[in-house]
């Protein structure tokens, strides 16, 4: 089944910048795909139209058979809810503990508190944060709060998981743990869109590739 | 149904954390908001309370019937008969010359004046009272009386009472813009303190945007402020409001002890403070919603 699908997509930014210009391209449900090129190529771009974030100047960005081009700002909360978003610059909320940052997508979600708990406690343990549930977030390491952010994007258990240079600034034992983290969530059925240029991520598991030049598909 | 609920009881919850958690800038905030409410809330005191004193004060209204100083004893009786079958009166009495003076010889400071006097200038007079006492009908019977042989003149005595009536109409209006005003007041107050509370917590509402919240989510715990600010400041008007009575009252004792009149205003009964309160809390609620629109529709995706 397909769960995103792009057809002659372009992004002009305002200003001119023509960030992506006529991507065709489907991602199948559980599948793991690695969008790479190098920066300034557009990876982010093109995970941002697929999360509704930004929408395309031309062409249809379709989820799971929804047109993102013209859903009404109404429908894109429950759109986004599909997703798990890591984001490059995590965007945790450094004014509350662990465990409350992991609550907010249960609370939008409208989870149940205890119900929401017993998950979120769950996901810590999955990236191996569980004793860091009461600290803040300004006082874990970089690869800490990496991992704290794909906690958050799964917490809820998103059908589909879109990661924006998920190891940028960590060294390599913590990227290669981060990609294991990965491929286990991908083994139970998450669809998965990575975007890198950490080349150890490609060989570790061995994805399916997109690779964009200036705004282009490469193949 | 329950998780709606209970989304709702932490987003007023949260909504009290946050005004608790500044509590300088939010007692000033509420304190602006009370004395904006105060301001209309005490004028619509005071009109209310002209408004009762002027329904208690006026009688039935009367005509009174000035005869002329050379009417005898036969043209009073002539004039009585006239009004005994004039079809449109309740009720009438005559007042002689004598008893009008000893009345006013009675009054407080006028004595000396009455016994200064070398003759008794007061005509005798009949007062009246109509069956219908409209503006219109009572006009009709003073034009009537006043063309009767022996009647110097006729007036209607109850023209204080229109005259009140019609200022505390213009009052009311005054009143009106007053509110209008200081409504628009309020609802900036409240605009600009949700405004900041959004810069301080913009990182938290872009998140929450991002993993799927919707706006309604959102905008709750702001809405909740902005009606509980509004709320409190209701409470601080009224309370503000009976203070300045309290003190108004305590000063206006000896001055209604030198009339003789039970001169004391009272409060907003129950049924108007809680739509002032119901007041105050849609427009805290309606000025946060306009500062929050504002902001999430700025934030959506283009």
């Amino acid at each position: 089944m397909t769960q995103i699908m792009l057809s002659g997509v372009s992004k002009r930014y305002p200003g001119g910048h023509d960030a992506l210009s006529d991507i065709t391209l489907t991602v199948e449900t559980g599948e793991l795909v690695l969008v790479t090129g190098h920066s300034g190529a557009g990876k982010s771009t093109l995970l941002k139209l697929m999360a509704a974030i930004e929408r395309p100047t031309a062409g249809s960005v379709l989820v799971n058979g929804q047109n993102i081009g013209t859903l009404r700002a109404r429908g894109i909360p429950f759109l986004r809810r599909n997703f798990g978003l890591v984001f490059q610059d995590h965007k945790l909320l450094f004014d509350r503990s662990v465990f409350e940052n992991l609550m907010l997508p249960l609370d939008i979600g409208g989870f149940d508190r205890r119900e929401g708990a017993r998950r979120a406690r769950a996901a810590l343990d999955k990236v191996n944060l569980l004793h860091k549930e009461k600290a803040r977030p300004i006082t874990l390491s970089g690869g800490e709060q990496q991992r704290l952010c794909i906690a958050r994007a799964i917490v809820h258990r998103p059908a589909v998981l879109l990661a924006d240079e998920p190891t940028g600034n960590l060294d390599s034992d913590y990227a290669a743990g981060i990609g294991r983290l990965f491929a286990e969530f991908n083994q139970v059925g998450v669809t998965i869109v990575l975007a890198t240029h950490d080349t150890l991520l490609a060989e570790l598991l061995a994805p399916r590739q997109i690779v964009l030049r200036d705004g282009r598909l490469q193949s | 149904m329950r998780a709606w609920g209970s989304a709702h009881y932490r987003a007023c919850a949260g909504a009290l954390r946050r005004l608790a958690a500044t509590p300088l800038a939010t007692l000033l905030n509420i304190v602006v908001i009370g004395i904006a409410l105060a301001l209309p809330m005490a004028f619509y005191v005071v009109l209310e309370n002209a408004r009762g004193m002027a329904s208690d004060y006026s009688p039935q209204p009367e005509l009174s019937l000035f005869l002329a100083p050379e009417a005898s004893a036969a043209d009073i009786k002539v004039l009585e008969l006239r009004l005994k079958n004039h079809a449109g009166l309740a009720s009438y009495r005559f007042v002689p010359k004598a008893q009008a003076l000893e009345q006013l010889k009675s009054r407080a400071g006028l004595g000396d004046v009455a016994a200064g006097l070398p003759q008794n200038p007061l005509p005798d007079a009949f007062i009246v009272a109509a069956r219908d006492s409209s503006s219109a009908a009572l006009e009709t019977l003073r034009a009537e009386f006043a063309a009767w042989p022996k009647v110097a003149e006729a007036h209607v005595d109850s023209d204080w009472v229109r005259r009140l009536d019609g200022l505390i109409s213009i009052g009311r209006y005054a009143v009106l813009m007053l509110a209008a005003v200081l409504a628009f007041a309020l609802v900036a107050i409240t605009f600009n303190t949700i405004r900041l509370q959004i810069l301080t917590q913009r990182d938290e509402i872009e998140v929450a945007k991002l993993i799927g919240a919707t706006d309604g989510w959102i905008q709750r715990p702001f809405l909740y402020f902005g009606a509980l600010a509004g709320a409190a400041g209701g409470i601080t008007a009224w309370l503000l409001t009976a203070a300045g009575l309290l003190v108004f009252n305590n000063q206006l004792k000896p001055l209604a002890a030198l009339y003789g009149l039970p001169l004391q205003l009272s409060h907003l009964n129950w049924s108007d403070s809680v739509y002032a309160l119901a007041i105050a809390v849609v427009l805290g609620w309606f000025g946060a919603w306009l500062s929050v629109r504002r902001h999430l529709s700025a934030q959506n995706p283009r």
